[in-house]
């Protein structure tokens, strides 16, 4: 038995999920960064989360992830958490080759023994990396780790997959990769949520739009009405490219 | 001053002739010690993960405990060892002093701390780089074990190394616990002390020599091994 | 890399399982480092275990561990050089028999100018009086070892409390005190077994010598079946009869170092 497009089969095979927050909080050693925040997540995204340097983007992303625990108020995932991952700003890549990393995750899955390797191969090919299975994961540039990132969480077949500013630090030819592995885990049912600070790249790819500034969120609303009409007076500065008060 | 020129000479011969005990003693020093260290590092560096990656109550205490232990004088662990194994003593049953096997117990008394320390600060080091990952990925604290363990590898060459030197270079636990008996528990290091009990400098010094130097390929030889891996996975 | 980690440690594993194989039929001897630095028990052991089969492991160390080892069950046969302290170890149910063995004797070295002058004394009260009064440096093995403790009997035969600057206690073997001895231009009282066959003696030389105070017997003890029922008495008890036999006595008496007789067998 082999089971090639896991993609397939879960997103077939489980509703959607919806992702509650309520009246979330986040502070560090006493400082309060974030919240209170209420919103739920719906519909089938791309969802972009907007806003300044320093607007909580990354922290509201790991609250919703699980890496974070909120100060007060609850997060909450319905009807269950789904299975879910996360590519991040600066890959984080095993000491070992690049194979070895998606056959790792797979290992964690508890994806069965014969089948990682396959499993393995083809990711590496759907991501175009399949000439450097073999080459140290920390060797790589910059775009092919976060390639490869990408090929470690779609080995995962997440339910939902969230991204931190993943092409921040990319030329546009791998930014254009990257985005094009946004769209093919979002057509393979995928539900995406990704924090940009460039507004071009949440153009081309939000359905929807969370904007935030210093701490706050400001709106979540449908991204044709975000780009022409957006309910907050900061989100309207923001697009302005003016500073945000 | 006749004792430093004569050393080399002796060192050199000794080598040379490959003498039929030094090679006996040279190949038990290296089972000994090599031993002890592969049994020290199969509990001391999951134990450091395992430090390095819980928040209990009292971690603090182990932590410098470990550190503290790292500089547990040989002597007082041999002598430990040698109450432990004594006949008087709770182990007394097992036969075991005055043998190999006792020198092994007590190099891995000294060694366990330095592997336990030492490893739990590279972990500590790799998973600050990781950690997010690894709850991204839902890994439960064993894997996350064997993944720093292994993606630790080169790091915890070296701390092997140390551990080897310790074991290799120390003489106050074995001569306890291993009694010196020719052609049974007579190692380098203990070799060493009797020639210079003797008066017997230039052979003292030659063995001593010949440890180093035998200190010194073992090193050579993990450091390029080190090397060559490190230059392949970056 | 990892096939060669699995053949060491195979190989080492194995190695040291070996050396235990052969573990069958020996004796562990604890006895002092004055007849292990000699010498003595590669002269004499082999034809014990030639004509037994019975391997002997010796355990050198000071005479006051020798005691201690043998208290704790860890030695199955004991030979020392403290005739008080080994009938003691009689008297207190350790040992079961004690037997003269050999003598050798205590041999006074100093630097070779003798700043002291006891070259011409009469005997060695008179000596240890004589350093006391020039205050010249003495290097003691301060260890609890039976040559310790045999100066200590000294210095109390000549009155005198050693103490100050000059007296030095160095908590080491014979060897080491020698050593140490030499570095510092220090008196010092050694067993002349282990003088003769020291390699490093600088400006020291033998001073004096030959009073019958100084001669250091050595005993053997068979130690207590009932209070250590697990020691290999059989095999003991032959070493033990067989040092005190004419062939053990012979080996002890053909001994020697640089042409010299050390040890003068004088079983009864």
């Amino acid at each position: 038995m082999t089971v090639l497009q896991p993609l397939d089969t879960h997103a077939s095979v489980c509703p959607r999920a919806s992702l509650i927050f309520d009246q979330v909080t986040f502070s560090y050693q006493g400082k309060h960064l974030l919240g209170p925040c209420s919103f739920t997540l719906q519909g089938a995204g791309p969802t972009l989360v907007m806003g300044p340097n320093g607007a909580g983007k990354s922290l509201l992303l790991r609250l919703a992830h699980g890496l974070l625990a909120p100060a007060s108020g609850s997060v909450q995932w319905l009807p269950q958490r789904p299975r879910q991952a996360m590519v991040f700003q600066q890959p984080v890549m095993l000491r070992r080759s690049a194979i070895a990393n998606l056959i790792h995750a797979l290992a964690v899955n508890k994806t069965p023994r014969r089948q990682r390797q396959q499993l393995a191969e083809a990711a590496l090919e759907r991501f175009g990396l399949s000439r450097l299975a073999r080459t140290p994961a920390r060797v790589l540039s910059g775009g092919e780790q976060q390639r490869l990132a990408l090929a470690r969480a779609w080995v995962l077949a997440p339910q939902v997959l969230f991204l931190d500013e993943p092409t921040s630090a990319l030329d546009p030819a791998a930014i254009k990769a990257v985005e094009e592995a946004v769209l093919a885990f979002q057509r393979q049912g995928t539900r995406v949520v990704m924090t940009t600070h460039d507004i071009h790249q949440a153009r081309r790819l939000a359905a929807d739009v969370l904007f935030m500034a210093n701490g706050q969120l400001l709106e979540y609303t449908p991204a044709t009405q975000f780009f022409h009409q957006p309910e907050s007076s900061g989100a309207r500065a923001y697009l302005r490219g003016e500073l945000v008060e | 001053m006749a004792a430093d020129s004569n050393a080399l000479s002796v060192a050199l011969s000794l080598l040379i002739n490959l003498d039929a005990a030094l090679v006996d003693i040279v190949l038990l020093s290296l089972q000994v010690s090599l031993l002890a260290v592969c049994l020290a590092a199969l509990i001391g560096f999951p134990l450091g993960a395992a430090v390095a990656l819980w928040r209990f109550p009292g971690r603090g205490l182990v932590v410098v405990a470990l550190n503290a232990l790292m500089g547990l004088p040989p002597v007082v662990a041999g002598l430990v060892v040698y109450l432990l194994l004594s006949r008087a003593g709770p182990l007394g049953e097992w036969g075991l002093l005055f043998t190999p096997n006792a020198m092994v117990i007590a190099q891995v008394v000294l060694v366990l701390p330095i592997l336990a320390a030492l490893s739990r600060q590279k972990v500590e080091e790799l998973l600050a780089e990781y950690q997010e990952q690894f709850v991204s990925l839902g890994m439960s604290r064993l894997r996350m074990i064997q993944t720093l363990l292994w993606d630790a590898r080169f790091a915890l060459l070296t701390v092997l190394l140390a551990g080897f030197g310790r074991a290799s270079a120390e003489v106050g636990a074995v001569m306890m616990v291993g009694g010196n008996i020719d052609g049974v528990t007579r190692v380098m290091t203990t070799s060493i002390v009797l020639e210079t009990s003797k008066g017997n400098l230039p052979l003292a010094l030659g063995l001593g020599i010949v440890l180093l130097t035998l200190v010194l390929v073992i090193n050579a030889a993990a450091y390029l091994v080190g090397e060559w891996a490190r230059r392949r996975t970056g | 890399m990892k096939t060669t980690l699995t053949l060491t440690l195979a190989t080492v594993i194995s190695g040291t399982l070996v050396s235990q194989a052969y573990a069958d039929d020996f004796i562990t001897l604890a006895s002092t480092t004055s007849t292990e630095n000699a010498g003595l028990f590669d002269a004499i052991v082999p034809a014990f275990e030639d004509s037994t089969d019975i391997e002997v492991r010796v355990v050198a160390v000071g005479t006051g561990q020798a005691f201690e080892i043998a208290r704790r069950g860890d030695a199955d046969s004991l030979l020392v050089h403290d005739t008080a302290g080994e009938e003691q170890f009689v008297a207190d149910g350790y040992a079961s028999e004690r037997a003269d063995v050999m003598y050798n004797d205590f041999v006074i070295i100093g630097p070779s100018d003798d700043p002291a002058g006891i070259d011409d004394a009469e005997n060695v009260a008179e000596v240890f009086a004589l350093i006391a009064d020039a205050e010249a440096p003495f290097a003691s093995r301060g260890d609890d070892s039976g040559t310790h403790r045999a100066e200590l009997r000294l210095w109390e035969s000549a009155g005198v409390e050693p103490q100050g600057e000059w007296y030095r206690e160095l908590g080491g073997g014979m060897g080491p005190t020698l050593n140490t001895a030499a570095a510092m231009d220090a008196y010092v009282m050694s067993d002349r077994a282990t003088w003769v066959a020291f390699e490093n003696p600088q400006n020291l030389a033998l001073l004096f010598a030959g009073d019958k105070v100084l001669f250091n017997q050595y005993g053997s003890l068979v130690l207590s079946a009932e209070r250590h029922p697990h020691l290999k008495h059989d095999l003991a008890a032959q070493w033990h009869r067989w040092l005190l036999s004419e062939d053990g006595q012979q080996a002890i008496g053909a001994f020697e170092v640089d042409g010299q007789q050390l040890f003068f067998p004088n079983a009864q």
